[in-house]
């Protein structure tokens, strides 16, 4: 633990599940005072920033305990303590870090994402580390639409100069840079070593070609685009561009920081805002249900989608992560995001956000296309059917309770209704999962027609001529 | 017709079975059931020391976290002109269960001292509850603390509540006091008019994977109805007050055992949430078809008649009874050897 940059929520020792075998209050980690503790946690921290990373080659990139020891590439951010959202943030950098390129929508993400002069996003030992830059709040998927648009620019240019460049370069050498899989990392790192020896071979080459060529030879490494935001830019003031993007088909992720409300500006309500909850401009809590963003994206067909909670289950973010990445098409998660707005100790935001999807509040899917094009179903629900309800869930928040409190009787009838959407979208759902093949048949076109015959089409025409 | 009214804390109830603090009268439609099956009273669920005293805090906690810590935003919630506490809800559903049903609706008050708190039991009076129902109950923790002031802080809270309210006030009490006697003729000079034997202390179970200590709440069983008996048998007589009886009464065979012991009213619950509030009903006709058989005028002639002031042999109330009880479980144990 970094001593002086430890916002102290405490997440860490709650989720901890080693206790000491003689003393069940001691984890393996421990909450104490921070004073007592600054000199000598000092001299621990920069012991362990001494310690050499593990090899990334070494670890399994779909276990959570082995990405836990990859380097993350965000760090300190100045988000607020117990935040729900950096955690999926750090683990976007630990995956892809080295190649990641993030448009990041105006908000919460952006202001501690940007605290300039500062930045949490940092480099690793070979100094490469995430591209990030933030639009504007309602554009921001096309900004990162305008990212892939640039890179695989870059990357055709750059391909047409190694093609043009091939007698200089080496046949063998040129095919492979312009050709080679770069699917996996270990071939994404031996794309970056034909990169260096391009460099290396067109050093003092001189032409214009060479000179173009060695300023965008990184655009033949395959990049990682990533469009960020929270539910206010993604189900509100930037839909149109998100939907638009969505549409457009091109390799970018979207992830979207889910925490129901505008949290940066000060819990504003949003379209995911869930019905029953107050929030600023539902003061006497929402009368409408949440919209189902991942229904919307999964109607393209085209899209992966995946709902996900880090608190209910960790293997099942890093799952969707790796398949949205690997999608060679436009990708989105919808990430549940605890948040201050939500009037609880974050201490316990990860019991809520099991409790969210236990409830059925938040049920954990993914739809992915390519599963379609095995004949199997795209639509996979991955989180069992509500066993509680969703009272017990919404109940430890004081944005439910509030409501409760100030008008019984109202928060009695919106619980009810909203125990109705649970419920509604429960049914729906699991129908959708539990379709047969690839969630298509059976078929219900009409069969085709078969071609008519001349004769017959030689009557129709004399009858449309006596009209 | 053998008559099953009994007299409790000055009010005379129409048989002896009360239905004791519980989640099932938190809604009105079962109160109209409970009354409907037989009921002659319904005690409420209960309102505690901590809510009454933590909840306005935890809720500004809950309402003001993160308020002015960021220049983007200076709160995260919108205010609102009021808030109903619990105990504004527990009044007005106090107030709803008295219009809806004709038999009494006790109050309970669930506390281990004295303080700002008391106050709600005078609410509750002025919300329509006839009587209070004071829930004691302190663990110790501290080894500096004797049970002397632990009696002490009881007696105070007893005499508080009992001041501050004209309607009558039973004091639900532990089975872990030493001298229970002594503690319940003091309670009646504080004020209470009945003590209720016993509250049923939920013991934390042991999760030993996790290791994590956990509540746990089991339905009562009938053998749980001894102790409660037992103790009833040596205090009735001895009290000016009543005395009703919590805790494992499942059957009509249970009302009686009560009633028999001293006891004026036999308190229901688990028996509710296993069999359904008609249970009542079928308990009733069962005590009255006994009653009818033995010939008996009314329940209210055999309440005592197996104190320990009217049995012949007290014994099995004494220490006595425990030697007695293992020499005869040793002796059987070698007569079964040979």
């Amino acid at each position: 633990v970094a001593p002086e940059d430890c916002t102290g929520c405490g997440v860490c020792v709650e989720v901890c599940p080693v206790k000491n075998k003689s003393d069940a209050s001691r984890k393996a980690i421990n909450m104490m005072p921070q004073a007592p503790l600054r000199e000598p946690e000092r001299e621990n921290w920069e012991f362990f920033l001494g310690l050499p990373e593990v090899q990334r080659a070494k670890l399994s990139h779909t276990q959570v305990k082995d990405i836990q020891l990859l380097q993350p590439l965000f760090e300190f951010s100045g988000a607020c303590s117990g935040c729900g959202e950096t955690p999926y943030i750090k683990l976007l950098t630990q995956l892809f870090g080295d190649r990641l390129y993030i448009a990041n929508a105006t908000g919460c993400s952006s202001i501690y994402g940007g605290n300039l002069p500062t930045t949490p996003y940092t480099l690793n030992a070979e100094g490469r580390g995430p591209t990030w830059s933030n639009s504007l709040f309602e554009d921001n998927a096309e900004f990162g639409f305008g990212m892939r648009v640039a890179l695989d620019q870059q990357k055709a240019f750059a391909e047409m100069l190694v093609t043009r460049l091939a007698p200089a370069i080496g046949a063998e050498l040129a095919a492979d840079l312009v050709g080679a899989a770069q699917k996996t990392e270990t071939e994404i790192n031996a794309q970056r070593e034909r990169v260096n020896a391009l460099r290396a071979v067109l050093a003092g080459n001189g032409s214009s070609d060479a000179n173009n060529l060695l300023a965008i030879a990184d655009a033949l490494v395959r990049k990682s685009v990533w469009i960020l935001g929270g539910d206010g830019w993604a189900y509100d003031i930037g839909f149109g561009g998100l939907d638009h993007v969505l549409g457009s088909g091109k390799n970018v992720n979207v992830l979207v920081l889910d925490t129901g409300v505008y949290s940066n500006t000060g819990g504003q309500a949003s379209k995911s805002t869930p019905r029953g909850a107050v929030a600023k401009f539902a003061a006497s809590g929402k009368p409408n249900s949440r919209k189902d963003l991942a229904m919307e994206a999964v109607s393209y067909g085209s899209v992966y989608v995946a709902q996900v909670a880090m608190g209910s289950n960790d293997t099942h973010v890093v799952k969707a992560f790796q398949e949205a990445e690997a999608h060679d098409g436009p990708s989105i998660i919808i990430a549940y995001s605890s948040c201050i707005a939500h009037g609880y100790d974050l201490v316990h935001g990860l019991e809520q956000q099991k409790l969210a999807v236990q409830s059925g509040y938040w049920p954990l899917m993914r739809y992915n296309p390519v599963l379609r094009e095995e004949g199997k179903n795209p639509f996979q629900l991955d989180s069992k059917a509500p066993a509680i309800r969703l009272k017990e869930y919404a109940y430890r928040e004081a944005r439910y309770t509030m409501l409760a409190r100030s008008n019984p009787e109202l928060a009695a009838k919106l619980l009810e209704e909203a125990q109705d959407d649970v419920e509604r979208e429960w049914r729906v759902y699991s129908a959708r999962a539990a379709m047969p093949g690839r969630g298509e048949t059976p078929h219900i076109a009409p069969p085709e027609k078969p071609e008519s015959k001349p004769e017959e089409k030689l009557a129709a025409t004399a009858a449309g001529g006596e009209e | 017709m053998t008559d099953i009214s009994m007299q409790y804390l000055g009010m005379k109830l129409n048989g002896p079975i009360v239905v004791a603090s519980t989640p099932l009268s938190e809604s009105l439609d079962n109160i109209r059931h409970m009354e409907d099956a037989g009921a002659s009273a319904v005690v409420l669920t209960s309102l505690f020391e901590e809510q009454l005293v933590l909840e306005s805090r935890a809720l500004d906690e809950d309402l003001s976290r993160g308020t002015n810590s960021f220049a983007e935003s200076l709160n995260f919630l919108p205010e609102q002109s009021d808030y109903r506490m619990t105990h504004d809800g527990y009044l007005e559903h106090l107030r709803r269960a008295r219009e809806a049903v004709r038999i009494p609706i006790m109050a309970s008050l669930n506390g281990a001292t004295s303080g700002g708190w008391v106050r709600f039991a005078k609410e509750m009076e002025e919300a329509g509850a006839q009587a209070i129902e004071l829930n004691t109950f302190a663990l110790v923790t501290d080894s500096r603390q004797t049970s002397a002031e632990i009696e002490q802080l009881l007696l105070e809270l007893v005499e508080g509540v009992s001041k501050a309210v004209k309607i009558p006030v039973a004091v639900k009490l532990s089975q872990s006091f030493t001298s229970l006697p002594h503690l319940c003729a003091q309670l009646e000079e504080a004020g209470a008019r009945g003590v209720v034997l016993f509250n049923r202390f939920y013991q934390p179970d042991f999760d030993i994977e996790a290791l994590e200590v956990r509540p746990t709440l089991h339905f009562s069983t009938p053998s749980e109805l001894l102790p409660r008996l037992h103790w009833a048998a040596i205090l009735y007589g001895h009290l000016k007050g009543d005395i009703g009886i919590t805790g494992g009464v499942h059957s009509a065979e249970d009302v009686l055992k009560a009633v028999m012991a001293g006891g004026s009213v036999a308190m229901i619950v688990s028996a509710l949430h296993i069999h359904g509030i008609e249970h009542i009903g079928r308990v009733l006709a069962d005590l009255k078809y006994w009653l009818e058989k033995h010939e008996y005028a009314s329940l209210a002639e055999t309440r005592g008649c197996l104190s320990r002031r009217s049995v012949p042999d007290t014994s099995p109330y004494d220490r006595g009874n425990y030697i007695k009880t293992l020499s005869s479980y040793s002796l059987r144990q070698t007569t079964a050897a040979f």
